[in-house]
């Protein structure tokens, strides 16, 4: 009964400090994924072009994303981005600009995110037949219109079981974010075991609401996924 | 009708030569730039002595890395073993019992797995003493071990899991139909199969163990990023970081460009 009191909201239970570590860490992962998903195509888009320069750009970007761990990511952004921001502060006179530590999330876990996800759009892409391009181009659609109405409805349904397990990992990835100081889910459970002396308590929920978000985001892929193939035969 | 009304037949216009677009210029720009930037910094800042120090340490990180992941890469196929045949069998708790394993793990972040073991299972350590455990969990290395082998065996049982239903029912129909036990099947006709198909996954998981590992240095393992982050709060120097990011990209460029060389060698006799 102890622990309940402990998880319990007010002064003496350290739910409502949880909760709000919810709030963040939703709202983190919610806040990338835009961001992720259209560089994430910009890039796919760059890899197919036939620049030569700007696919190589892409590809540099993939690697370097791919294969940096993402706490490292985290820290170089965190870092050096703000030593950087505070030499040219220092240099220009400008006043001081600094990333918060939400800021610096969202910059790594996007570029982690865009990294991975163009790989899926590019194998996306390529799971449309040519004909779907010449068959608009015959009706006298233009490039952006054959994008948006014929290539991009396509495209979601292919992609999104990839895309839906980048999500799963944006999400999981978010926790990373309290080592720098962001008070999500595992940032305030870290604070109530160490302040209680309950740290098993407190690591079991946050793995518990983790699970319990996990659970909501299959469920809501899901969902999406039977939205997108409402147009297809019934099987 | 006159000859006027036909087309004179043309060659077609010569192919524009491709130039690169302003896009392309733009971003591998801001590559240079990025590229110029550090290179400018690290002349800049140069330091010898940070070389001198820091050098061996960063090796020695790197075999903790290195280390950490191999071993909890054996001891999660190991335990994935029976996780993958729960998944595939009938009986349901067996099933069941798999699936919220994978479930738990793969569910959840491993910062927070590893949390739970190295701080939460202190709580327990009366326990622990009792059944002569509490050395292994005393240690951040062993926590770290446990950990991520239980992480990876989850992980690991899914590859199993597809790679060996990949194989087709007929293989099992065949053998059988030789005379063969049902154990002879599996590790001389279906296991050599799997494989080969699990072998991109199995060797995506290595990548992906060795970027999740640095997570092993919050809870104060001296790996490559301990060893960098300790660098970086006494030198305040952000080099340490740069070479630390170096030493990440090569292994997994290298273990990448070995996959691809191991999948040729073994695919070798399915090229047509």
């Amino acid at each position: 009964m102890e622990s309940l009191t402990l998880l319990g909201f007010g002064p003496t239970g350290w739910g409502d400090e949880i909760a709000w570590g919810v709030v963040v860490t939703a709202s983190l992962a919610l806040a990338t994924l835009p961001i992720g998903l259209v560089f994430g195509f910009l890039l796919a888009l760059a890899k197919q072009t036939e620049d030569k320069l700007l696919k190589l750009s892409a590809d540099i970007y993939t690697t370097i994303f791919r294969g940096l761990p993402e706490l490292l990511t985290l820290f170089i952004v965190y870092f050096g981005v703000n030593n950087a921001l505070q030499s040219f502060s220092r240099a220009t006179g400008l006043p001081d600009i600094a990333l918060s530590s939400f800021v610096s999330g969202m910059v790594a876990l996007g570029f982690v995110f865009s990294a991975f996800a163009s790989e899926v759009f590019l194998s996306a892409f390529r799971a449309i037949p040519r004909g779907q391009y010449e068959g608009s181009s015959a009706l006298g659609l233009s490039r952006y219109q054959t994008m948006i109405l014929v290539v991009l409805p396509q495209l979601i349904r292919i992609a999104l079981p990839g895309l839906g397990n980048l999500w799963m990992n944006l999400l999981k990835d978010t926790a990373l974010v309290s080592v720098i100081g962001l008070t999500d889910i595992l940032r305030q459970s870290q604070i109530a075991a160490r302040v209680t002396r309950e740290p098993f308590l407190f690591f079991g929920t946050a793995i518990v609401i983790y699970l319990v978000l996990t659970l909501l985001s299959s469920v809501a892929i899901g969902g999406i996924d039977r939205w997108t193939k409402r147009g297809e035969m019934a099987k | 009708m006159s000859d006027a009304s036909f087309i004179e037949a043309k060659a077609p216009p010569p192919i524009a030569k491709k130039r690169p677009g302003l896009g392309g210029l733009i971003f591998a720009g801001v590559w240079a730039l990025i590229a110029i930037g550090l290179a400018a910094y690290i002349v800049g800042n140069w330091n010898p002595a940070l070389l001198d120090t820091y050098a061996l340490p960063y090796l020695e990180g790197l075999g903790v890395t290195v280390g950490l992941v191999l071993s909890s890469f054996v001891c999660g196929a190991v335990l994935s073993l029976p996780v993958a045949l729960g998944r595939m069998s009938h009986n349901p708790l067996a099933r069941g019992l798999a699936f919220v394993f994978v479930y738990f793990f793969r569910g959840t972040p491993l910062i927070a797995q590893i949390f739970l073991v190295y701080y939460g299972f202190g709580q327990f350590r009366d326990f622990f003493d009792t059944i002569g455990l509490w050395w292994f969990f005393r240690e951040a290395w062993s926590c770290a071990l446990f950990s991520l082998s239980l992480n990876t065996a989850a992980y690991q049982a899914e590859i199993l899991r597809g790679a060996i239903q990949s194989v087709p029912r007929g293989q099992w129909e065949g053998g059988t139909s030789l005379g063969l036990s049902k154990a002879v099947i599996f590790r001389k006709i279906v296991l050599p199969q799997a494989m080969i198909v699990a072998l991109r996954p199995y060797a995506n998981e290595i990548i992906l163990m060795i970027k999740a590992s640095a997570i092993v240095a919050i809870i104060t393992v001296y790996d490559l990023f301990g060893i960098t982050r300790q660098a970086y709060s006494r030198t305040f120097d952000f080099q340490t970081y740069v070479w630390a990011a170096l030493l990440y990209l090569a292994i997994v460029e290298a273990l990448r460009n070995l996959t691809n060389l191991a999948e040729k060698r073994l695919t070798r006799h399915l090229v047509r």
